[in-house]
């Protein structure tokens, strides 16, 4: 009796997490404005990070909560905060575009929801079960030495990049 | 609840509505959250692929890893050139950044 209280509970909040991730996507995509957008994208990513729960990575969920909402939207509320007043301009959004982007968006999905419901997905034939921070780490530092290597490198350019891009700017600007 | 489609489908949704976003918004910033909303969609993706077929269970999440360290590369970046934009603009609407020369 217990255990189908806590599965029907845990099957609630799935639902109650999809429908989080959902309610935050829409509230990112639709609203004219962006801050409203933004809340949007930190509701969605949470909601994100608890199907990576339901999934069975808490690490990955940890990282989702520390680089997307913490790091990423922070950085899109500065650049919101040091960019234009948002009463300023509203153009009126046309209608053939709006169809249009829709139409695209709908088919895209339509076809992507159609393979992956008609598919018959096949496990692999000898799976790990192996899901361990530990074995994250060591796959990180032998096999997968190379990619952490360039990501670092992207991230310093990156960086160094976003510097130069802004100074030279205001320079030239002012 | 605990099946590959649901998850598939879920990523898809995410997917769709950040391209619908991409395609109609003419805010810079606007599109940067539509990308990193598809960008998230890819990443339920992977896990989800990992979690349920994958022989081995390390290796999705570390190309989620991946791909959180790119979106933050890219949110990085992206936000550099519009603010750089804005200066030189005084508008973040796609529309009006025409030219490229500087």
């Amino acid at each position: 009796m217990t255990s189908f209280l806590t599965d029907g509970l845990i099957h609630a909040a799935f639902w109650v997490v999809v429908g989080l991730t959902f309610g935050g996507a829409v509230l990112a995509v639709f609203p004219r404005n962006i801050v409203y957008n933004v809340l949007g994208l930190i509701v969605c990513l949470s909601g994100v990070a608890g199907l990576f729960l339901y999934l069975g990575s808490f690490f990955l969920a940890l990282m989702q909560l520390l680089i997307y909402v913490g790091a990423i939207c922070v950085a899109i509320v500065f650049a919101i905060m040091l960019s234009p007043p948002l009463h300023l301009e509203a153009p009126k959004r046309r209608i053939p575009k709006l169809v249009l982007s829709a139409g695209a968006a709908g088919l895209f999905f339509a076809a992507i929801a159609a393979v992956s419901w008609k598919t018959a997905w096949k496990p692999a034939a000898q799976r790990g079960t192996d899901w361990s921070i530990t074995t994250i780490g060591h796959f990180l530092l032998t096999k997968y030495s190379l990619v952490f290597e360039v990501i670092s490198l992207v991230l310093l350019v990156a960086i160094i990049g976003a510097i130069l891009t802004t100074g030279f700017s205001r320079r030239l600007s002012s | 609840m605990n099946s590959l489609t649901v998850y598939l489908v879920v990523g898809a949704v995410l997917f769709s509505l950040g391209l619908f976003g991409v395609l109609m918004r003419r805010n810079l910033i606007g599109m940067l959250i539509s990308i990193e909303l598809m960008l998230n969609g890819a990443n339920l993706n992977f896990m989800a692929f990992n979690r349920f077929l994958a022989p081995e269970p390390a290796v999705g999440q570390i190309v989620t890893l991946f791909v959180m360290g790119i979106a933050a590369a890219e949110a990085a970046i992206g936000l550099s050139i519009i603010l750089a934009l804005f200066r030189y603009l005084h508008s973040i609407n796609v529309e009006r950044a025409r030219r490229l020369e500087g």
